[in-house]
C-alpha cells in the first residue's frame, strides 16, 4: 500500500513537465521543490532531534552565496594587504563545495549552541543568520551587497563521453530538483531508521534517559546538524543556479518562517510530511495571487499558520496516517526504509 | 575624545527606549514563558497609533505618548486572551510558533494599511540642538530618555509596591504555588503580557519619531529585545535596563569605530557570546528556565 502510494507520488511527480506546459507553474514547481528540500533538511533537526533551528535559511543562503562565487570567481582584499583571487569553477563544484562549507557552517553551529536548549537555542539560531545576513550585505568586495551576484552559471552536468549538458530550460531544472529532492528523502530516510536515528529520537523523548543509556547528546545532535545543514546548503546551491542572481534577501528571517510552516504543517517528525506541507505552501502564493493582493497573502499565511497549530497540531500527515492507517504507533508515518528503497530502484 | 563623549549621549537616549523594550519582554518571556515574536509588531504599532494620532488626527504630540501606551495595552491584552490562553499548557515551540504567525499577520495588516512607505512625525521641538562643550543632543532625544526614564521607574514600582506586582513575581518564581494562595494566574498572565505589549508601544512612540516609521520597524527592535533579555538574564528588570544601555553603547561604538554597516550586528553577536559564555545573563541568580 504504502509502496504503491509512494512510487505513485514520484511518477506523477516526474510526469508534470510532460503535460504541465505553463512556464510561470513549472517555475513555481521548481522553487517550491527547492524549499521543500530545504524543510526537509530542517525536519531532520525539528522532527527528529526536537530542535527548532530558526536559522535555517543561513545554512541555505551560505550554500547559494559558495556556489555563486565558486562558479563566478572573485577578487578580494584581506587584512594585510593580501589578496584571495579565485578563477570561476564549473558550477558543480559549486555544489559540491556549497555542500561542504554548509556542513562545515553546520558543524560550529551544532558544536556553539547546543550548550543552550529551548528558547535559548532558537534565538542563537536566529543571532546567526542575522549575522550571516549583515556580512552578505556589507562585505560588499565579495557580494556586491544589496546590488546582489547576477549572471550566476546554470549548472552544466558532465556526461561521460559526450560533452557537457548545460541545464537551462525549465524543464531540466524541474528534473535536476526532482532527483535531488529524492537523493535527500531517502539519505534522510536512511538515517532516521538507522542505529543513529534512533538516538536521535530517544534524545527528543527523553534526553536524561538517552544520556543514561550512553548516547552522546552533544555528537548526536551535532552530526544531525551538519547533515541538515549540508542538505539545506545543496539546496541553497539549486536555488543559485537556477535563480541566476542572488542577493542577501535570501537569508530574510521569512524564508526561514516558510521553511517552518511547510515541516510543521505537513508533520514534523514524519518524512513525507515536509513534501506535503512544502507543496501546499509552496504552491499557495500561486493559488492566492489571482484573488489577494501580496499584503493580504502574507496575511493569509500568517492565519494559516496559526490556524494548523490550533487545529492540526501535529500536521497533516500524521494525522491522516492516524486516520486512515494503523493505530497507536509511535511514529505511524515513517515508511520503512526498505520499502522506499524499492521504490527508488524500481524508478532507476 | 568629544567624539567618544557623543557616542555616550547617544547611548543614554538610545538605551533607554531599548530598556524600555527589553523590560516589556523579559517580563512576558520571564513570567509566562512565551518566546514573544509579537513584540516588535507592538513597537511598530506604538510608532503608528503616535502617527495616526498626532498626524491623521491633528492632536497634540504629548497626548499621544499616553495614547500609544493605552493602545498597546489593549493590543496585548487581545492577543493574549485570543491566542495565548487557548494554548496555555501547550509546549513553548507550538506558543512560539502561533506568535510568529501573529507577528507576519499584523505586520502584513500593517503593510496593507499604511503602505511600505516610511511616514514621519513632526514634533513641537526645535531644530537647533542643545549644544553642551563638545556634544549635542536634540531636544527630541532629551524627551525620549525623560519620558523612558519616567516609565523605567513606574514599571520599576508597579512590579516592586503594587500587590499586581508581588502577584507576578511570586507567579514568576512558581505558578503552582502562586495559584494555590489565591493568585488569579491567569490574571496575572493577562496583565503582565499587556504591560509588557504597553512597554513596547511606548519604545515604538518614542523612537519613531526620532527615526521613521515603516512596517518593518519592529523586527530588528524585537531581536534587540531578545537581546537585551538575554543579557540582563530572564525575568530581571533592573538586568533588562543595564542590558538595554550596553547594547545602545555597543551599537553606538560599532557604528563610530567599525563600521555603520555593522551597527545592527551587535545586538546578535550580544546574543551569541553571552548563551555561549555566560548563559544564565551577565546578573541573573535565579536559573534559567529552557
Amino acid at each position: 500500500m504504502r509502496i504503491v502510494v509512494t512510487i505513485l507520488a514520484v511518477a506523477a511527480l516526474a510526469s508534470v513537465p510532460l503535460w504541465l506546459r505553463d512556464p510561470y507553474l513549472l517555475n513555481a514547481l521548481i522553487t517550491t521543490g527547492i524549499f521543500v528540500i530545504g524543510a526537509m533538511s530542517l525536519n531532520l533537526l525539528l522532527g527528529f532531534t526536537g530542535q527548532l533551528s530558526l536559522g535555517h535559511i543561513a545554512f541555505f543562503g551560505i550554500g547559494a552565496y559558495v556556489s555563486a562565487l565558486t562558479s563566478l570567481g572573485f577578487d578580494v582584499g584581506l587584512p594585510g594587504g593580501f589578496r584571495l583571487v579565485h578563477a570561476p569553477w564549473p558550477p558543480i563544484m559549486g555544489f559540491v563545495l556549497a555542500i561542504l562549507v554548509a556542513g562545515l557552517c553546520g558543524y560550529f553551529v551544532g558544536l556553539l549552541s547546543f550548550r543552550v536548549r529551548g528558547a535559548y537555542f532558537v534565538i542563537v539560531t536566529i543571532s546567526f543568520a542575522e549575522v550571516v545576513r549583515l556580512v552578505a550585505l556589507n562585505w560588499v568586495e565579495l557580494t556586491q551587497g544589496p546590488l546582489a551576484l547576477t549572471n550566476i552559471p546554470s549548472v552544466a552536468l558532465p556526461l561521460p563521453g559526450l560533452s557537457e549538458l548545460t541545464l537551462r530550460t525549465k524543464m531540466q531544472n524541474y528534473y535536476l530538483v526532482l532527483v535531488v529532492a529524492l537523493i535527500a528523502y531517502l539519505l534522510i530516510a536512511r538515517l532516521v531508521h538507522s542505529h543513529f536515528g534512533r538516538a536521535m529520537r530517544g534524545l527528543m523523548e527523553n534526553e536524561t534517559l538517552a544520556v543514561s543509556v550512553g548516547i552522546d547528546v552533544t555528537k548526536t545532535l551535532t552530526i544531525a546538524a551538519v547533515i541538515s545543514a549540508a542538505i539545506a546548503g545543496a539546496a541553497g546551491s539549486l536555488y543559485a543556479h537556477y535563480i541566476r542572481i542572488i542577493d542577501p534577501e535570501v537569508f530574510a528571517f521569512i524564508n526561514t518562517v516558510t521553511m517552518v510552516i511547510m515541516v510543521i504543517s505537513g508533520g514534523k517528525g514524519s518524512l513525507a510530511g515536509p513534501v506535503v506541507g512544502g507543496m501546499i505552501f509552496g504552491l499557495l502564493p500561486v493559488a492566492l495571487r489571482p484573488v489577494m493582493a501580496p499584503e493580504a497573502q502574507w496575511i493569509a499565511y500568517g492565519g494559516v499558520l496559526m490556524a494548523i497549530l490550533f487545529v492540526l497540531p501535529r500536521g497533516i500527515v500524521p494525522s491522516l496516517a492516524q486516520r486512515f492507517g494503523r493505530r497507536g504507533s509511535r511514529t505511524p508515518v515513517l515508511a520503512p526504509v526498505a520499502l522506499t528503497e524499492t521504490g527508488a530502484k524500481e524508478l532507476a | 575624545m568629544s567624539e567618544f563623549l557623543q557616542h555616550l549621549v547617544n547611548m543614554l537616549v538610545l538605551g533607554g527606549t531599548y530598556a524600555l523594550l527589553g523590560i516589556g519582554l523579559t517580563l512576558i518571556f520571564g513570567i509566562m514563558n512565551v518566546v514573544n515574536f509579537t513584540h516588535g509588531v507592538l513597537y511598530t504599532f506604538g510608532a503608528y497609533v503616535m502617527f495616526i494620532v498626532v498626524q491623521q488626527l491633528g492632536l497634540n504630540f504629548f497626548l499621544a505618548l499616553p495614547v500609544a501606551v493605552l493602545a498597546g495595552w489593549l493590543l496585548g491584552a487581545a492577543i493574549e486572551l485570543t491566542l495565548l490562553r487557548p494554548l496555555r499548557g501547550s509546549d513553548i515551540d507550538t506558543t512560539m510558533l502561533v506568535m510568529i504567525g501573529a507577528w507576519i499577520a499584523m505586520q502584513s495588516g500593517a503593510l496593507w494599511i499604511w503602505g511600505g512607505v516610511a511616514k514621519s512625525v513632526a514634533t513641537p521641538f526645535p531644530e537647533a540642538p542643545l549644544v553642551l562643550g563638545p556634544v549635542s543632543v536634540s531636544w527630541l532625544r532629551l524627551f525620549v530618555l525623560a519620558a523612558a526614564a519616567l516609565l523605567i521607574v513606574v514599571t520599576y514600582l508597579l512590579i516592586n509596591k503594587t500587590s499586581l506586582g508581588r502577584a507576578m513575581r511570586a507567579t514568576f518564581q512558581d505558578h503552582d504555588t502562586a495559584s494555590l494562595m489565591g493568585v488569579n494566574v491567569d490574571m496575572i498572565y493577562t496583565s503582565t503580557f499587556a504591560i509588557g505589549s504597553s512597554l513596547a508601544a511606548a519604545a515604538g512612540a518614542l523612537l519613531g519619531p526620532v527615526y521613521v516609521i515603516f512596517p518593518q520597524m519592529g523586527d530588528l527592535a524585537a531581536v534587540k529585545a531578545f537581546a537585551i533579555v538575554i543579557l540582563g538574564g530572564l525575568g530581571n528588570i533592573s538586568g533588562a535596563v543595564i542590558g538595554g544601555f550596553i547594547l545602545a553603547l555597543a551599537e553606538e561604538l560599532g557604528a563610530g569605530y567599525v563600521s555603520s554597516g555593522y551597527r545592527d550586528a551587535m545586538g546578535f553577536l550580544i546574543i551569541i557570546a553571552v548563551l555561549i559564555f555566560r548563559p544564565t545573563g551577565l546578573f541573573a541568580r535565579a536559573e534559567r528556565v529552557g
